[in-house]
């Protein structure tokens, strides 16, 4: 992952957008992540007929190459589905900038390296204001933790291992095994008995009755 | 130091800290076919296996069909997904329910039901509503497939310890009043985004009142305000709740168990990120009006109008709202007809949610073009139902009486709500083509959607007759 995302601002001015709007849950019977970004906004962004609805902005011509999303509060609430975080990466978003997010919509959207940018109301406003007409580049800096449009520079808070993740890019998995595998061992062998009481048996008579 | 039952329970299963990042053992992990094949077919190609199979448990909830177990209406991709775990299941040696157990279910309600689930626990699923688990005491988190991966290979999760919301609700809840309502009315007060970043730590009398079933609705619909995860603390309904689960804990176990568990109860005057206290004698039936759970009114309120609404970004989301429903600002909320009737998904789909509606509707009829469904919350919960004659509540009224599933809830099974039709729905969200494509969707507690099922409009179920059922 780079230091810094630039792209064109994609204006979604809505607070609310939840995960079963970026993407709906008939897309979620799929056994891949490929592919998603034809279903992103599928019902905002389609009509019953699959025809583009001209008033999306996403079907918007002067939009069409944006990659920096940039909505309202608690953005991508509700449903744990990744599968809103792949849709958007698929169909090119590289960091959304918004007020808040959904908890587990932003813990997903850092393992998929997707920047997700907490901004002040005014901000925002302004970025909307000024990406109106498809012609506003925004920048990212991951590593000086600003935001950079139309001449301005803001800086915005970010936990520090989303920042590193983000910026590595490197396997969460390969990473605790590499670190951590002792000491999950070690917890493992002190975890009170009530706990880590093998459950295979009794799960066993249960699923063969 | 004060110690709320979070930061107990954390401290047991913190085994290192990275920046603002907990490593946190997971006790329990629940998975089903929808959030689950992504991070299998990850696996494979890696070589990972599951680490801890007998700490996990697959079970199919969301495609299943909920119309018969012998000639189910199912087309190929739920096929194909249910097929999936059933492939993965094996090859990875987790325990499976499948769609012919005897206790498949939704894996909110089979979790608990079983005993899997335990309070002091720490867990986790692919689906937002595990908070549903803290209604036990335990730290639920609902993760995604990414995370889902990284708990089946190494038994653990990087998080960061959420800040900690106390909810305390004081006083009775009012007759013909749920704690469907009660979490209605906590969304309409704090919002969507108001817990963000925050675990909720439900108490009060209320909350101590409350049977489990009540609490596992409270903690579920938490994630609808925005919360990371929702507790309370476990008691002795608690423990009578899960005694006799089969996968609970046994003899001497059992009481090192309850030993600890006791010892889990916030200590007086811990501090807290936020506080917020609520009279339950306040709080009505709930119905929402709108696009999202927060959107809501009390059964004898009337739906909103915009042009009163100062905020202007509000003001527009209402009105998009308002489009959305079919309904009109001022317009009474009991005056507003319905064509479907769901009670069911993990919010609303265990005994006494069902015992509740039955007594509604005994010995009354379904309103006619009304199509009504009860769809049990388990295939347990089911025949346990049925051990008690409310399917034939349900039936002789004119629901179809369904088998276990996630169902109407999120429509990725057959069970659907048509364009432009309108539900009560005793879900979780009613959010744009959330039960349906152009689907409407009223979230309302078991007893107030049993009541709009024989009226076909809403009506203040304080106001009807009930029967007693068992």
């Amino acid at each position: 992952m780079p230091e810094k995302i630039e792209g064109k601002a994609v204006p979604l001015p809505l607070d609310n957008v939840d995960t079963d709007q970026i993407i709906p849950a008939q897309f979620l019977r799929l056994l891949n992540k490929e592919g998603l970004g034809r279903y992103l906004f599928y019902r905002w962004r389609y009509d019953e007929k699959e025809r583009p609805k001209s008033d999306f902005v996403l079907n918007d011509p002067r939009f069409r190459d944006g990659t920096v999303l940039v909505s309202k509060k608690n953005f991508g609430i509700g449903s744990s589905r990744e599968n809103a975080v792949w849709a958007l990466t698929d169909y090119g978003i590289k960091a959304v900038l918004a007020e808040s997010f959904g908890d587990i919509f932003y813990g997903n959207s850092i393992k998929n390296g997707l920047a997700c940018i907490k901004l002040p109301e005014s901000v925002l406003d302004d970025i909307i204001e000024k990406a109106k007409d498809g012609k506003l580049t925004v920048t990212v800096d991951l590593l000086n933790k600003k935001v950079v449009y139309a001449g301005k520079e803001v800086s915005f808070e970010i936990e520090e291992y989303a920042r590193r993740r983000l910026m590595s890019g490197e396997s969460e998995i390969d990473y605790t095994l590499s670190h951590y595998s002792k000491k999950i061992e070690e917890y493992e062998r002190n975890m009170k008995s009530f706990i880590k009481t093998n459950l295979n048996e009794p799960l066993k008579k249960l699923i063969e009755g | 130091m004060p110690y709320s039952i979070v930061d107990k329970i954390w401290a047991a299963h913190e085994i290192a800290k990275e920046d603002e990042m907990s490593l946190l053992y997971i006790d329990r992990h629940l998975t089903h076919e929808v959030t689950s094949p992504v991070a299998f077919s990850d696996m494979r190609k890696k070589g990972y296996r599951v680490r801890r199979p007998d700490l996990s448990l697959a079970v199919m909830d969301h495609n299943v069909p909920t119309d018969s177990k012998v000639n189910p209406t199912i087309d190929e991709l739920s096929k194909q997904q249910m097929d999936a775990l059933w492939e993965n299941s094996k090859t990875f040696s987790v325990p499976l329910l499948d769609f012919y157990s005897p206790y498949q279910g939704i894996i909110h309600v089979v979790g608990p039901e079983l005993g899997f689930s335990l309070p002091g626990l720490t867990i986790a699923a692919g689906d937002s509503h595990t908070s549903t688990h803290g209604a036990l005491g335990s730290v639920a988190f609902g993760i995604g497939t990414s995370e889902v991966e990284h708990v089946f290979v190494t038994q653990t999760l990087w998080i960061k310890k959420p800040k900690q919301f106390r909810i305390k609700i004081n006083g009775k809840i009012n007759k013909g009043v749920s704690a469907k309502d009660v979490a209605l009315y906590v969304i309409g007060k704090i919002g969507t985004g108001g817990a963000i970043g925050h675990i909720i730590e439900y108490s009060g009398d209320a909350v101590s009142d409350m049977e489990v079933e009540g609490r596992m609705t409270l903690c579920n619909m938490s994630i609808e305000a925005g919360a990371r995860t929702a507790i309370v603390a476990p008691d002795e309904k608690t423990f009578s709740y899960i005694k006799d689960a089969p996968l609970a804990p046994k003899g001497s176990e059992w009481e090192d168990a309850v030993k600890y568990w006791n010892s889990l109860k916030s200590d007086p005057n811990t501090k807290y990120d936020k506080e917020l206290e609520i009279e339950a004698g306040s709080i009505k039936p709930m119905v929402t009006w709108g696009t999202n759970p927060s959107m809501v009114i009390p059964v004898d309120g009337e739906v909103p109008n915009p042009s009163e609404v100062k905020e202007e970004s509000l003001r527009a989301e209402y009105e998009r709202a308002l489009k959305y429903m079919g309904l009109n600002p001022g317009q009474k909320i009991t005056d507003v007809n319905v064509d479907y009737v769901f009670i069911g998904s993990c919010t609303n789909a265990r005994l006494s949610d069902l015992i509740e509606a039955a007594k509604v509707v005994k010995n009354k009829k379904v309103s006619r073009g009304v199509k009504a469904l009860a769809v049990p919350g388990s295939e347990w919960v089911k025949r346990t139902a049925e051990r008690l004659g409310l399917h034939k509540i349900f039936m002789e009224a004119g629901f179809e009486w369904r088998h276990s599933g996630c169902s109407m809830c999120i429509a990725m099974n057959s069970d659907r709500l048509p364009p432009g039709k309108r539900s009560a729905s005793t879900s979780n969200r009613n959010f744009e083509n959330r039960q349906g494509p152009g689907g409407r969707t009223h979230l309302v507690s078991p007893a107030m959607a049993a009541a709009a099922a024989v009226y076909g409009h809403f009506v203040d179920v304080r106001d009807v007759e009930t029967a007693e059922v068992v």
